[in-house]
């Protein structure tokens, strides 16, 4: 078990070393940083020294030590934009994007996963093709569209909902949270909806044809014949092993919902990370750019490990032996 | 009385060029504690006959005529929840392939535990014991140590013993097992079908034995049935159809099949194939392969009629006023 965890570790280290670099090739290569802090009017004498104080001096490979080093402890200079440093702008969005993810997540499994079991049951169930039809809105329409729609809707017509912001939060150490408020849970549906959608569709159907699949295999009719209740078939048997593949794919999808966030905060201008990294692409704001890309990409390495542990629990012919191979 | 009834039973398949016929006009009896051998062809029905009997045919394939009777009970028309007490508690299926027929997320002994407190009076902590010395009659070594491995940590003829277990552990009179060693190792089928037999008759369980193994039926089948193209061809006492078959086809199989000291895994094939269910000939199935085709055979379906010692489809054996000459 220990050793299954190191060698993931491991193995997650050429993907952050290759992120990085892709970062820090940003730092050096794109736009000048020089010239955007010191904006229009400067002397030499004050480019020279600006010049040292980055360390762009400095030979590539150094350059790149550094920042590394740096990137490590969490520190990635001051953002060009607001000269405020980056770590600080981060961490101040994080709440925002985490809890709309995560609530995002949640909705997206705790209504897909359902759906999807009910329509590979219920092939042919009049509920099961209005859920295969809204699947296909809810895969083909554009997340912002959905969420203009939303907007449009619950806001400007039923005025339900709040159209942009967090609502109230309330402070708890240096984490902001809206669940505690009324008004910030109300914040919190249309985005969380417009974000969730497309993987809730997702999961439903990948739930539904893993689940179809499953019950096809020889393991489900010698359940049926050994005389188990339909319930036992169902769901004793049945959706534990459609849960396997489903979980590798929930897992990325949660990647993939804190990553593109970017288009649903922008829609309900949504204060996270993902409206400060579009603000910042708009300024050229490297240290933003590159630290955002960093994060996302530790996220992702963070939630590939968590899947593979959960499939470790979940299907036991990994615990055994050589664990599994790729 | 028999334990098992199948009258007339037929099996449609609707599909969208029509309806195909996967079995017609089976009919059989199977007696408490007896084992009825099932023979043939690739695709002849015996699976589809077993699906049938425990209630599991695949849709779109339905019962569309005859009856099926379990002590004397009609169980082709029960409502699934009925028909579902019925399956594991009084007839047992034993699959093919012991590699797929385990959930491989469960340990064996949950399964077993599961099993028996489906059907059986029993609480969790007695079905546990049970498990363990069913695993034990089934010959998996340190039985109690094993209970908790999971399928995977078993090796085929193991799992397929666990198999074995499963499908015994409510105890059921009657046991289909569709071709319970294909999938398994030569070296271990014998011992496999010898624990099965012995169990069987331990228990007083009878059983409903697909194999292609002509050896097997020999050392363990007590009457034989032989289908071809969704009918029996013919059915009778074990001895009789192995060594004095009457129906030209059952004839066909038996010579194509070694001596009892060489065994083969797979009988040989006689000459031409058995036709689809969408192209079955008029009249006997069997006449465009049969060596002693008559004109009757292509007008007229024979049904099972004496022949000797058992019973064959076949107008060799019409009563007097046929066409038919008796061998
Ligand atoms: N879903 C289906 N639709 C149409 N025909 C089917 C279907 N399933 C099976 N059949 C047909 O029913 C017939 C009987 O099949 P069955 O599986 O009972 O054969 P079998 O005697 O068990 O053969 P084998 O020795 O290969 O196991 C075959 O001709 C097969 O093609
Ligand atoms: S009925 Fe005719 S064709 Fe059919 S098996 Fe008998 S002799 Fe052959
Ligand atoms: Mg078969």
């Amino acid at each position: 078990m220990f050793a299954f965890i190191v060698s993931r570790l491991l193995q997650a280290l050429p993907v952050m070393f290759t992120v990085s670099l892709i970062s820090f090739a940003m730092f050096a290569y794109v736009g000048d940083p020089v010239v955007i802090m010191l904006g229009q009017d400067f002397t030499e004498a004050q480019r020279q020294q600006l010049i040292r104080d980055l360390g762009l001096d400095q030979p590539f490979f150094m350059q790149f030590a550094t920042f590394l080093g740096n990137a490590v402890q969490g520190e990635f200079g001051l953002s060009y934009r607001l000269s405020r440093p980056v770590a600080e702008l981060i961490a101040e969005r994080a709440p925002a994007t985490l809890e709309l993810a995560f609530t995002a997540a949640f909705i997206a499994l705790a209504v897909g996963v359902p759906m999807g079991v009910y329509t590979g049951l219920y092939r042919y169930s009049w509920l099961s093709r209005v859920f295969l039809t809204f699947s296909l809105i809810g895969v083909s329409l554009p997340t912002f569209l959905i969420g203009i729609l939303l907007i449009l809707t619950f806001s400007v017509w039923l005025g339900w909902l709040p159209s942009f912001g967090r609502g109230e939060v309330t402070r708890i150490g240096w984490w902001t949270t809206g669940f505690l408020t009324w008004s910030g849970i109300k914040a919190l549906v249309l985005p969380a909806i417009t974000l969730g959608l497309f993987q809730l569709t997702l999961i439903m159907r990948l739930v539904r044809s893993e689940m179809l699949e499953v019950l096809r295999t020889d393991y489900i009719k010698f359940a049926r014949a050994r005389g188990l209740s339909n319930r036992a078939v169902h769901f004793g048997h049945a959706l534990k092993n459609t849960l396997v593949p489903v979980i590798t794919i929930a897992g990325l999808q949660l990647g993939g919902i804190i990553a593109f966030a970017i288009v649903t905060e922008t829609v309900f201008q949504w204060p996270g990370m993902g409206l400060l990294f579009i603000q910042s692409v708009g300024a050229a704001d490297i240290p933003v750019m590159a630290a955002y890309l960093m994060l996302i990409a530790l996220v992702f390495v963070t939630i590939n490990l968590v899947v593979d542990l959960l499939y470790y629990a979940v299907d036991p012919r990994l615990r055994i032996g050589r664990g599994r191979g790729h | 009385m028999s334990l098992l009834q199948v009258r007339n039973l037929r099996v449609e398949f609707p599909t969208r060029r029509g309806t195909l016929v996967a079995l017609d006009d089976v009919s059989f009896d199977i007696a408490p504690g007896e084992v009825l051998g099932v023979v043939g062809e690739s695709g002849a029905g015996k699976s589809m006959t077993g699906a049938a009997i425990i209630g599991l045919l695949e849709p779109p394939g339905r019962i569309a005529g005859g009856e099926i009777l379990l002590e004397g009970r009609r169980i082709d028309n029960l409502p699934y929840e009925r028909m579902r007490r019925i399956r594991g508690r009084e007839i047992g299926a034993i699959f093919q392939d012991p590699l797929t027929t385990l959930n491989p997320l469960y340990t064996v002994g949950r399964q077993l535990v599961e099993t028996m407190l489906t059907h059986l009076p029993i609480g969790p902590a007695e079905a546990r014991e049970r498990a363990i010395g069913w695993l034990e009659m089934v010959g998996i070594p340190a039985a109690r140590e094993r209970i908790d491995s999971y399928p995977h940590e078993f090796s085929g003829g193991m799992r397929q013993r666990v198999v074995i277990a499963l499908a015994l552990c409510a105890e059921p009179k009657l046991i289909v097992a569709d071709e319970p060693t294909t999938a398994l190792d030569v070296s271990i089928q014998a011992q496999v079908i010898a624990l099965l037999k012995r169990l069987a008759r331990e228990k007083g369980t009878a059983m409903m034995l697909v194999t292609h193994d002509m050896g097997v039926i020999a050392e363990t089948a007590d009457r034989v049935a032989v289908m071809y193209a969704g009918r029996i061809a013919e059915i009778g006492p074990v001895r009789e159809v192995v060594k004095r078959a009457n129906h030209p086809y059952s004839q066909g199989l038996m010579a194509s099949i070694p001596p009892l000291d060489r065994r083969v895994e797979r009988l040989a094939q006689i000459e031409g194939a058995m036709p689809r269910l969408s192209a079955i000939p008029k009249g006997c199935a069997y006449n465009p392969r049969c060596p002693r085709v008559f004109d009757r055979c292509r007008r007229e379906r024979p049904d099972l009629m004496p022949a000797g010692a058992t019973l064959a489809a076949c107008w060799l054996y019409a009563p007097a006023s046929g066409e038919g000459h008796a061998p």
